[in-house]
């Protein structure tokens, strides 16, 4: 089965009633105050998110004991008009170490007037997490299965 | 591709559904384990499991006396279920967030 490019995006978009430079800010920012409570990755109970506002900079979850869930890495830093970040988080919500095996997520914003704003999001190259399933299952079927595994257990276990 | 994709999208929207396909795509499990590891009968498990199966999500194998469920190999396209959904969720929350009166300070 083959793959157009386009099979491996997922696009949706939003118009919401707020200037863009305060849909920005929130959608990045402040990212705690919408990000769906369940989908978290830390043991600890959650403190607070942080996006770290620059090309370079990390969104993390911060625990209430300090701990530290860095699952994305700021891309593009434009405001109040793009930002993109990668996507270092499997399927099963653990934090994907290798970097050819993630996917990145542009969000664009367009000020439709002066109270509303266009959000588009593009999640895109979906596919290179799929390279990782194939190898993971590589990995847990026959019984010589290699490090995926050992990874999957110690991201398991940590 | 339009059905399916609605399929994988729908068969997501439950859940107990969604959580025992984040479980498989950790690690490939039988009914049994699933049953074990999720607050629902073993009845319930594989009904959720025959809808993941017919949305295209998931598919099982023979393991002795076992059946084995998994991801479907071809799960880009069970990926993309997921995601859409999770941000077509994300996004409406953000709505509301930022369309909230300003109230700090």
């Amino acid at each position: 089965m083959t793959m157009q490019a386009t099979d491996t995006s997922v696009r949706t978009s939003i118009t919401v009633e707020a200037p863009i430079e305060r849909a920005f800010s929130l959608f990045t920012e402040g990212i705690g105050t919408w990000w769906p409570p369940e989908h978290h990755i830390l043991e600890a109970e959650l403190a607070e998110m942080v996006f770290e506002p620059r090309v370079g900079g990390r969104i993390l979850d911060r625990g209430v004991d300090g701990s530290e869930c860095a699952w994305a890495r700021v891309l593009v830093y434009e405001p109040p008009a793009r930002v993109v970040f990668s996507w270092d988080i499997s399927l099963s919500w653990q934090i994907e170490a290798d970097h050819e095996k993630t996917s990145e997520v542009e969000v664009r914003f367009t000020a439709e007037s002066t109270e509303r704003t266009r959000v588009e999001l593009e999640h895109r190259h979906i596919e290179r997490h799929g390279e990782g399933w194939e190898q993971m299952q590589a990995a847990v079927s026959p019984p010589n299965g290699w490090n995926l595994q050992r990874f999957a257990d110690a991201a398991r276990a940590a | 591709m339009t059905t399916y994709h609605l399929d994988g999208l729908a068969a997501l929207g439950d859940p107990t559904r969604r959580a025992i396909f984040e479980r498989l795509a950790d690690r490939p499990s039988a009914v049994g384990e699933l049953a074990r590891d999720f607050p629902v009968s073993r009845p319930a498990v594989s009904q959720h499991l025959k809808v993941l199966k017919e949305a295209g999500l998931v598919m099982d194998r023979a393991a002795g006396t076992r059946r084995i469920y998994q991801l479907d190999p071809e799960g880009v396209g069970a990926l993309r279920a997921y995601l859409d959904q999770f941000w077509n969720r994300s996004l409406a929350a953000f709505k509301a967030a930022v369309e909230q009166p300003e109230e700090d300070s």
